[in-house]
């Protein structure tokens, strides 16, 4: 069993009470900062971890703290992303719900470190009763003397806010998240500036995803170098994958960044194999905007080494025959899944979700929706797959915000790893109705729905 | 539309979340709290209200509103239906779950029963992916959605009424 540093007591009785995690060692971390540690001390030991971001990119965290300007006399904002809307992601609302105090020690010791004294947390709204949650353990943490002023007192004043977001996947990118904090709409903002210079109200922050500011507690705890040790060169720590598709067990695994893919998929303490004993297909490891892989390519590289569950790993190859662990959400689909239908329902999640600012993506979306719905219902052209093709090409590194390649790139890839099974649905129309593709042209006929 | 002193009172708390003159970051949460107190949806009058409670331009209002889908410009039923239909969803079966509130309500996504009772819609990606398939009901997620469950739901919806 991997070591577990963020769910290891998610399951206590009680835990989303200040007193009972108190009591199980928490709140130690922001104890030993505000004691021992200055602010700097405290980003060294998060550079020295080698944390990488938790919402997607992967970029180091300590040295984006490092970035944050600190202009005399401006306020500096630490803002947590639990926008949380990438199809297959839900690892940060099973922290959240289960372990909120664990998110809010995080936000502590990371605005002891940033300097912010007003730090919110920019939760979707649809996560209502998560909201509650969290509000409810701010509510502890400010009458245990947690929060508030003079904290421990050393000083320091820091406040939580929670600030639910409306239902607007964008808002998790980090610009179109500020300006939704201020009470806009969600439309990113052209960079730089960065945030770590103009950020929230046009003051310096720091934005990190939930994970990623609770890692900061066993940093702190052990100091960054024992976080170090776990994982695989610079997968350091542990990451939750939260799995779902057609698998036995779907749920948030925390795993230490050291196992095969193999054993995540197939061994009964994560996913528990394919569900109803039917075979790998395909599989999107780390949120809808990265490449699907074929069963083949997923589990061993191809180079011929088994692949690994670490950012080296899944991206091992490129796009040409590797993917990304994007924000860890594992998306599994079995031999009678059809990759074009389901390629179909995440660019109809992307041209809902395009802010509109820029024209690739918003009607190169819309395109990309619109042509694959044909394909899918046997209505298509084989013109039809080179025109995705080019569209999407099109699309990607010519917008605002990276919502525009996170809309091409699945489109992309079913194309470059699937294109048997799009020509097939349009030189046998009436069966792309009837059945799927399967594997290899063997799934067991579908159960037609009518839906409108 | 017009808050009692304990509704402006909670108004009050949401601007405190922010500094000083940034009393207008609090307007998602404040349409959130007038979308419920005006019966699930935001009619001009109250989106104009929101503006007035916050000292913001009606047009700065509108422009959220519309932007966000959790915000309804039309008068909605009593009990919301909101089916995921993004891909892990699908890969578990959200096409019946409409299809099978189809087939009990007559409706379809967009659409509310001639009594008001039930709005079917269909959203995307909700973040439970791994209970799929799942829907959305006010501020409560039901998942692992069965036709079971789907029965018990609108009974539930059909007491509210009484
Ligand atoms: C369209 C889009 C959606 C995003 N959604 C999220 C999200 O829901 N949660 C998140 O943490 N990061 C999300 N990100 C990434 C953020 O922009 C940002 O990189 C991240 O919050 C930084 O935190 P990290 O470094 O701790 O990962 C999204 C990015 C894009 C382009
Ligand atoms: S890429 Fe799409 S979502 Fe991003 S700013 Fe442009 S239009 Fe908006």
């Amino acid at each position: 069993m991997g070591r577990k540093l963020l769910l290891e007591k998610a399951h206590v009785e009680g835990i989303r009470h200040y007193d009972v995690y108190r009591r199980e060692g928490g709140y130690r971390s922001v104890e030993k900062a505000l004691k021992t540690m200055s602010p700097d001390q405290v980003t060294e030991e998060v550079k020295k971890s080698g944390l990488r971001g938790r919402g997607g990119a992967g970029f180091p965290a300590g040295m984006k703290w490092s970035f944050l300007a600190k202009p005399e006399g401006v306020p500096r904002y630490l803002v947590v992303n639990a926008d949380e809307s990438e199809p297959g992601t839900f690892k940060d609302r099973y922290l959240m719900e289960f372990i909120p105090h664990l998110l809010i020690e995080g936000m502590i010791c990371a605005s002891y470190a940033l300097g912010s004294n007003r730090s919110y947390i920019y939760i979707r709204g649809e996560y209502w009763w998560v909201k509650e949650i969290l509000e409810q353990a701010i509510q502890e943490a400010r009458n245990a003397g947690m929060l508030g002023k003079n904290i421990l007192g050393s000083g320091f004043d820091c406040d939580i806010f929670v600030h639910p977001g409306a239902g607007a996947y964008i808002c998790g990118e980090e610009t179109a998240l500020l300006e939704s904090l201020e009470g806009k709409r969600g439309n990113p903002r052209l960079k730089p500036p960065f945030p770590a210079v103009k950020g929230l109200w046009g003051c310096p922050t720091v934005v990190n995803n939930v994970e990623t500011i609770s890692a900061v507690v066993p940093i702190v705890n052990d100091g960054g170098d024992e976080y170090a040790k776990l994982g695989t060169g610079k997968s350091t720590g542990t990451k939750l994958i939260s799995a779902c598709g057609n698998i036995n067990k779907p749920g948030v695994y925390e795993i230490e960044m050291n196992i095969s893919v193999e054993e995540f998929i197939y061994s009964d303490e994560y996913c528990g194999g394919i569900a109803n004993g039917k075979r790998l297909k395909a599989c999107i490891p780390g949120g809808s905007s990265v490449p699907i892989l074929p069963a083949n390519l997923l589990l061993k590289t191809a180079k011929g080494d088994a692949r690994m569950m670490t950012y080296e790993s899944l991206s091992d190859g490129g796009f040409a025959t590797g993917t990304m662990m994007g924000s860890g959400g594992f998306i599994v689909m079995d031999e009678d899944q059809c990759v074009v239908k389901h390629t179909y329902t995440l660019a109809r999640f992307y041209r809902h979700e395009s802010c509109g600012q820029c024209s690739p993506c918003r009607e190169g979306t819309g395109w990309m929706e619109k042509i694959l719905l044909n394909i899918e219902n046997g209505k298509g052209k084989m013109s039809d797959i080179d025109l995705l093709w080019d569209i999407q090409r099109k699309i990607e590194g010519n917008t605002i915000c990276p919502l525009g390649d996170a809309a091409a790139w699945p489109v992309a890839a079913a194309i470059r790893h699937f294109r048997d099974e799009f020509e097939w649905h349009v030189t046998n129309p009436s069966d792309a109705l009837s059945r799927n593709y399967g594997l290899a042209n063997y799934a067991k006929p579908l159960e037609v729905v009518t839906t409108a | 539309m017009k808050f009692s002193d304990d509704k402006l009172k909670q108004v009050d708390e949401l601007v405190a979340h922010y500094p000083e003159g940034k009393q207008k970051s609090a307007l998602i949460p404040l349409l959130h709290f007038v979308q419920k107190e005006n019966g699930g949806w935001l009619s001009t009058e109250a989106m104009d209200y929101a503006a007035e409670l916050l000292a913001i331009t009606p047009i700065e209002v509108y422009e959220v509103a519309t932007f966000y889908s959790m915000f309804n410009l039309q008068p909605v039923g009593k009990t919301i239906f909101e089916v995921c239909q993004t891909g892990p969803c699908m890969l578990n079966g959200s096409d019946g779950i409409v299809a099978y509130i189809y087939e009990k309500l007559g409706i379809r996504p967009g659409e509310t029963t001639a009594d008001g009772l039930f709005t079917l819609k269909t959203a995307e990606c909700l973040g439970a992916c791994g209970y799929a398939p799942m829907m959305q009901i006010g501020p409560s997620y039901r998942e692992k959605l069965t036709k079971e469950k789907v029965d018990a739901l609108i009974e539930e919806g059909r007491k509210k009424l009484n």
